[in-house]
């Protein structure tokens, strides 16, 4: 099926969300197009990863709402459709006894249905994930004996097990060195592109964001800035919102 | 070597320890790898509150410790998540409080007799005829339950809000979880006792960790680990006329040294 790039899979309609009576985001209006590789950037605390949040389903917005596939989040049921790969998800624990093989099996959960045995399908999708992150002769392995960037590729063959349609990285390359943040990267590239999958990527790397994603999202409370990279570079946005000190915030963290 | 199997009551409490003992494991892995190891002290402790309303009331007291450490485990993950108070705050006024119940209920009844030491520290004699019909029941549900959802849990454990997004119902599966635990815990205490009962769901479990394989290996050597320790604890308990809760603790804490000391842990997990 051709990729139409002014369907919208996501929209967020006027999104509010306060935490303990403190407003985190306010008033956001944002729409994802089908093969969009939105990146969204902000300062620390600018609510970045509770809009990620709440566009899963995982926390419920105090105003506004977010469609997913043209569904409001609370009647959504198509979860395999989305894929995710969380801060967290570089986080766990090392010692945790799985297999490569084993996590990214996780990733059919969604699309096999609970209590269902993996079939011959689930088994293909698995290697297939696997080899397109080219983590096919660490199936084996202990996921906490990996490096950080191949853990990484790891849970992106988790999402991509699933056959989404979206996925979503929350700051995929923390702690990662710089060189494997770019073979990282151009993956990313490479599956939006080849494969049209739709990304939506948080990052605190606004020159991988100008760089590498079709669309950019500032966020800081509010929408700050959506729409083309370049524009957003070119114009200075950042100087004008935050003052001459924005990269060093950005970067920062 | 085979007259032991004569006594009724000891294959009786040999099929118990069996039961357990494949059980125990399925429970105590995610136990352990969501850092619950401390709830299934307090449900173990509940438990005995539960066991004495039993003994008092002449109810079973296995029955009685089931329906005590069940609610309980409910109560338990409620309070967690009020966030009114810390989480392993939630956890102490159960263990304690459950002790207190326990002793006060003792006390009422001017001190039971014997029986209070066994729930205390295991004793096959404690399995009554009717408790291994309950075991197999509630052994056969946790089975079950575990075959068909054993993918959810481990998902759920490694990584929540992915298996969340996945479309894994977290909090059905949380509640059910600790409601299972809760039965494992109030059924294995008969031969293993209140006090010792983490350490059946733990040690194995860590032990079979210093392996370092696939999750399906990991459980198959907890397995492993957990059935031979029981049936060592349980046979040599009879001949030492000894606890078998105790006994069978101690050969699980031997296996786990001796793994522990030949199982050099990986340089890159030191490094973490």
């Amino acid at each position: 099926m051709p990729v139409n790039h002014h369907k919208n899979i996501i929209e967020i309609k006027n999104l509010s969300f306060a935490y303990s009576g403190e407003l985190v985001l306010k008033n956001i209006s944002l729409n994802i197009h089908e093969g969009d590789y939105l990146g969204i950037i902000g300062p620390n605390g600018s609510g970045k990863s509770t809009l990620l949040k709440l566009m899963l389903g995982l926390l419920k917005p105090s105003a506004g709402e977010v469609n997913l596939f043209g569904k409001p989040v609370s009647e959504f049921k198509d979860w395999y459709k989305l894929g995710y790969v969380s801060q967290k998800a570089v986080n766990f624990d090392p010692l945790f006894p799985v297999t490569v093989w084993e996590v990214v099996a996780m990733g059919r959960l969604g699309r096999r249905g609970l209590g269902k045995n993996l079939s011959d399908v689930d088994d293909k999708a698995i290697d297939k994930a696997l080899v397109e992150v080219g983590m096919t002769e660490f199936r084996d392995r202990l996921i906490g004996d990996l490096s950080g960037g191949q853990q990484q590729r790891v849970f992106i063959a988790r999402a991509l097990a699933a056959e989404p349609a979206v996925i979503f990285l929350d700051e995929p390359t923390t702690g990662i060195d710089v060189e494997t943040q770019e073979q990282f990267y151009s993956l990313l590239t490479k599956l939006n592109r080849e494969r049209d999958l739709t990304l939506v990527l948080i990052s605190h790397d606004i020159d991988v964001i100008a760089h590498e994603a079709t669309e950019l999202a500032c966020i800081n409370q509010t929408l700050v800035y959506h729409g083309e990279p370049k524009e957003f570079v070119k114009a200075d946005y950042l100087e004008m919102l935050y003052g001459k000190n924005i990269r060093q915030i950005l970067h920062g963290h | 070597m085979f007259e032991i199997f004569q006594y009724t009551f000891v294959v009786r409490g040999l099929v118990a320890g069996l039961i357990i003992g494949v059980i125990a494991p399925l429970v105590g892995i995610f136990l352990v790898l969501r850092r619950y190891s401390l709830i299934a002290d307090t449900l173990a402790h509940v438990s005995l509150a539960g066991v004495a309303i039993g003994l008092l009331t002449g109810l079973n007291p296995l029955l009685t410790a089931l329906g005590a450490s069940a609610l309980s485990s409910l109560a338990i993950e409620r309070l967690r998540n009020s966030k009114k108070i810390y989480g392993e705050t939630a956890l102490s006024i159960f263990l304690s409080g459950s002790l207190a119940l326990a002793v006060v209920l003792i006390g009422l009844s001017h001190g039971f007799n014997v029986d209070l030491f066994s729930y205390l520290f295991g004793s096959i004699l404690t399995v009554r005829p009717q408790d291994i019909f309950i075991m197999i029941l509630l052994a056969l549900i946790i089975g079950i339950l575990f075959i068909l959802f054993f993918r959810e849990l481990i998902y759920l454990s490694f990584d929540e809000d992915s298996a969340k997004v996945s479309g894994i119902p977290a909090s059905i599966f949380n509640s059910a979880f600790i409601l299972l635990s809760a039965a494992t815990i109030a059924i294995s205490i008969p031969i293993i006792g209140v006090l010792l009962i983490s350490a059946l769901l733990v040690l194995p479990v860590i032990t079979a960790l210093q392996f370092r394989r696939s999750f399906a290996y990991t459980l198959l050597y907890a397995e492993i680990i957990s059935l031979s320790s029981i049936m060592v604890g349980i046979i040599g308990s009879f001949y030492l006329n000894i606890p078998s809760g105790g006994f069978i603790v101690l050969v699980m804490l031997a296996i786990f040294i001796v793994t522990f000391l030949i199982k050099k842990p990986k340089s890159r997990l030191m490094s973490w």
